[in-house]
């Protein structure tokens, strides 16, 4: 009997921590300050500020209603089904008030307290003051209502299951507001919290762990699925910011385009629907921000060249290669002609360890993002209709090899594996 | 001063060739002038421009499906998509030689007459009554038929049957589709492919409204029914 009552208390212990671990109380958060805007300011502040969470981006399907919802996004886990946020009252969000709201973006709980997928990612909307959270609600309140109904997510076991959330959470989330970092600038502030909060950067821009937990910071890291590498952002080797002229990175986040780089991929959707909208000075708080990240202490690592004649022949084809097809218009001494035409000397897209950036771009050429400050852009050419595995490999081998660029060779294997990932 | 900028003056940089040939080198790496006479890259040139506007638009809002396509117009603004529907309206290429076709007699038979007169057994207006007597398509926004390759013309209609290519509602041509058999597609795009069209030909400046069917991507077009 004795022994039962302690097993039953042991049982009740671990049960409360699993609760406690688990299910954490919500935070509150810091309360919004009292604020004079009018509900229409508030409104404009929101539709500003989703704009900056790029929240349509998910939120809309191609050709959809805006942000009615609807569009899949693929997971190693499944497919997970973006919610109408209308004001909608039965399909949408317009029987949520603001703290139901902020419960969703702080804390990352629906109305009705399901734990949500972090494809919405709370891990970062949880920096968002709340402040801006009620200006968003007011915005998305002041969306028209669109009837359209949710559809389910189709996730696969443990997945699917909200303890599976429940245990991601515990390892991979804690709500926090974002806290200026004493000794930095307003401005570099403004930047952090963009970018760290509504931005989302690092939802793309770091490697994920095999449960999907996000590596914090901007390390860089391929997309799940969509396959396309998000370079890190703190290393110079890749897209640091290091070396960059803060004008150069603002250009580039408003426009696509820039002396140094041209935005392509998911990049492109990122720049079109949600920076090119920002204000120049947030662009520049952002720019500032990620200049100053540190990059990782690396010692530069020259790669070793395979000097096998089968190497030098690869080389040799692709400078061939690059003479018919790319010089006319990134120049024979890979300097471009930007705007137009980026520079593919010293271009890090070119050199990042994973080589299937520039090897899409040479399947699928592309448009750069149009946008007020590019409207009309450049696009190149596919060359996957053209160019063989082979004839690919070997140009973009030389691409990653020329003009000081320093990276190792791709294989006509390594091309092939990207003629079949999907294209949108 | 150029000692103190480094790199200056030290080559010309290239300058950039600004024109929209140059700017759309992606479309006519595939769409080009020296047509490939393939079902993946059907002659876009000389089409009406409001035609091919509306199909930029569908690809890029997902009533057409050809991921290639989407990709390529998926971030570009609606004036860039007008001007290059505007470019590609006013080349004028030689128009391509007949495909020859081994369907037989009654099969063209049954292709001329519905293009010409259609079926009114099976309510299939003819080809023609939208158009164009000469099939070269109105302006602006109706599309000329000749010139197409075979498999191209056979994919359209698969796919309106299927549901993958629409147009802005009501979309009369996936209605026709609907009502044709796969035979008389067969028929249609056998018959269509065995005609050229004349160097000269340009798209109808207008057509007799209404149209046999309400279309919603065609201007003027209204729900009143052909008398």
């Amino acid at each position: 009997m004795k022994k039962a009552m302690i097993a039953v208390g042991l049982a009740l212990i671990i049960a409360g921590s699993a609760k406690f671990l688990l299910w954490p109380d919500d935070d509150i958060g810091p309360p919004a300050p009292p604020s004079n805007l009018s509900q229409e300011q508030l409104v404009a502040r929101g539709a500003y500020l989703s704009r900056a969470g790029d929240c349509m981006a998910c939120h809309t399907t191609r050709g959809g209603l805006p942000y009615a919802g609807g569009r899949a996004l693929q997971t190693p886990f499944g497919q997970i089904m973006s919610p109408n946020i209308t004001s909608d009252r039965e399909t949408g969000i317009g029987s949520w008030t603001a703290d139901d709201f902020w419960r969703a973006l702080h804390n990352g709980k629906s109305k009705d307290g399901r734990l949500l997928y972090p494809a919405f990612p709370y891990t970062n909307y949880t920096k968002v003051r709340r402040e801006d959270s009620d200006a968003l609600y007011a915005y998305f309140q002041s969306l028209p209502q669109h009837r359209q109904a949710n559809l389910p997510h189709a996730l696969r076991f443990p997945y699917n299951q909200q303890i599976a959330l429940a245990v991601w959470r515990a390892l991979h989330f804690k709500p926090a507001v974002y806290q200026p970092a004493a000794g930095q600038s307003m401005e570099w502030n403004r930047g952090a919290y963009l970018v760290q909060g509504l931005g989302h950067c690092s939802a793309c821009h770091s490697s994920r762990t095999t449960l999907g937990g996000s590596n914090d910071g901007l390390s860089g890291g391929m997309i799940p699925v969509l396959g396309w590498y998000a370079p890190s952002l703190t290393s110079d080797a890749e897209a640091g910011l290091g070396d960059w002229e803060t004008d150069h990175i603002v250009q580039l986040l408003k426009t696509g385009v820039s002396p140094r780089a041209t935005v392509f991929g998911p990049m492109a959707e990122v720049v079109r629907l949600s920076l090119q909208h920002l204000d120049e000075p947030d662009v520049r708080a952002m720019a500032v921000y990620l200049k100053s990240l540190p990059g990782p202490a690396q010692a530069v690592k020259p790669v070793p060249r395979d000097n096998s004649t089968a190497a030098q022949a690869q080389l040799s084809a692709g400078a061939k290669l690059y003479e018919t097809h790319c010089a006319s218009c990134h120049q024979a001494d890979g300097k471009g002609v930007p705007p137009g035409y980026p520079p593919l000397a010293g271009n890090r897209a070119l050199t990042t360890t994973s080589a299937v950036n520039a090897i899409r771009i040479v399947l699928n050429g592309g448009f750069a993002p149009g946008t007020a400050g590019n409207p009309r852009p450049y696009g190149m050419p596919p060359f996957g209709p053209v160019l063989d595995d082979r004839e690919v490999a070997a140009v973009v081998t030389y691409l990653r090899a020329n003009w000081g660029n320093d990276a190792p060779a791709v294989s006509a294997l390594e091309v092939n594996k990207y003629r079949s990932v999907p294209l949108e | 001063m150029a000692a103190l900028l480094p790199g200056w003056a030290v080559a010309a940089p290239a300058t950039l060739h600004d024109s929209l040939e140059q700017r759309i080198k992606a479309c006519t790496a595939c769409h080009a002038t020296q047509e490939k006479q393939n079902a993946y890259f059907p002659r876009i040139a000389g089409k009406p421009a409001g035609y091919l506007y509306n199909q930029l638009i569908n690809f890029r809002e997902g009533r057409r499906q050809y991921p290639m396509m989407t990709y390529m117009v998926e971030h570009l603004p609606d004036a860039y998509l007008r001007e290059i529907a505007d470019y590609f309206a006013e080349q004028h290429p030689v128009p391509p030689p007949a495909q020859p076709s081994n369907a037989g007699a009654a099969v063209l038979a049954r292709g001329r007459q519905l293009v010409l007169q259609g079926d009114s057994s099976k309510k299939i207006p003819a080809c023609i009554a939208c158009h164009g007597a000469q099939l070269a398509g109105v302006a602006p926004a109706i599309p000329g038929l000749l010139g197409l390759p075979r498999d191209y013309i056979n994919a359209q209609f698969g796919a309106w049957k299927n549901g993958v290519r629409r147009a802005q509602a009501p979309d009369c041509m996936a209605q026709i589709a609907e009502r044709l058999s796969n035979e008389d597609v067969g028929a249609i795009s056998a018959w269509l492919g065995t005609q050229v069209a004349s160097a000269d030909t340009r798209p109808a400046a207008s057509i007799a409204m209404p149209l046999p069917l309400h279309c919603g991507s065609v201007p003027g077009s209204t729900a009143e029914a052909q008398p």
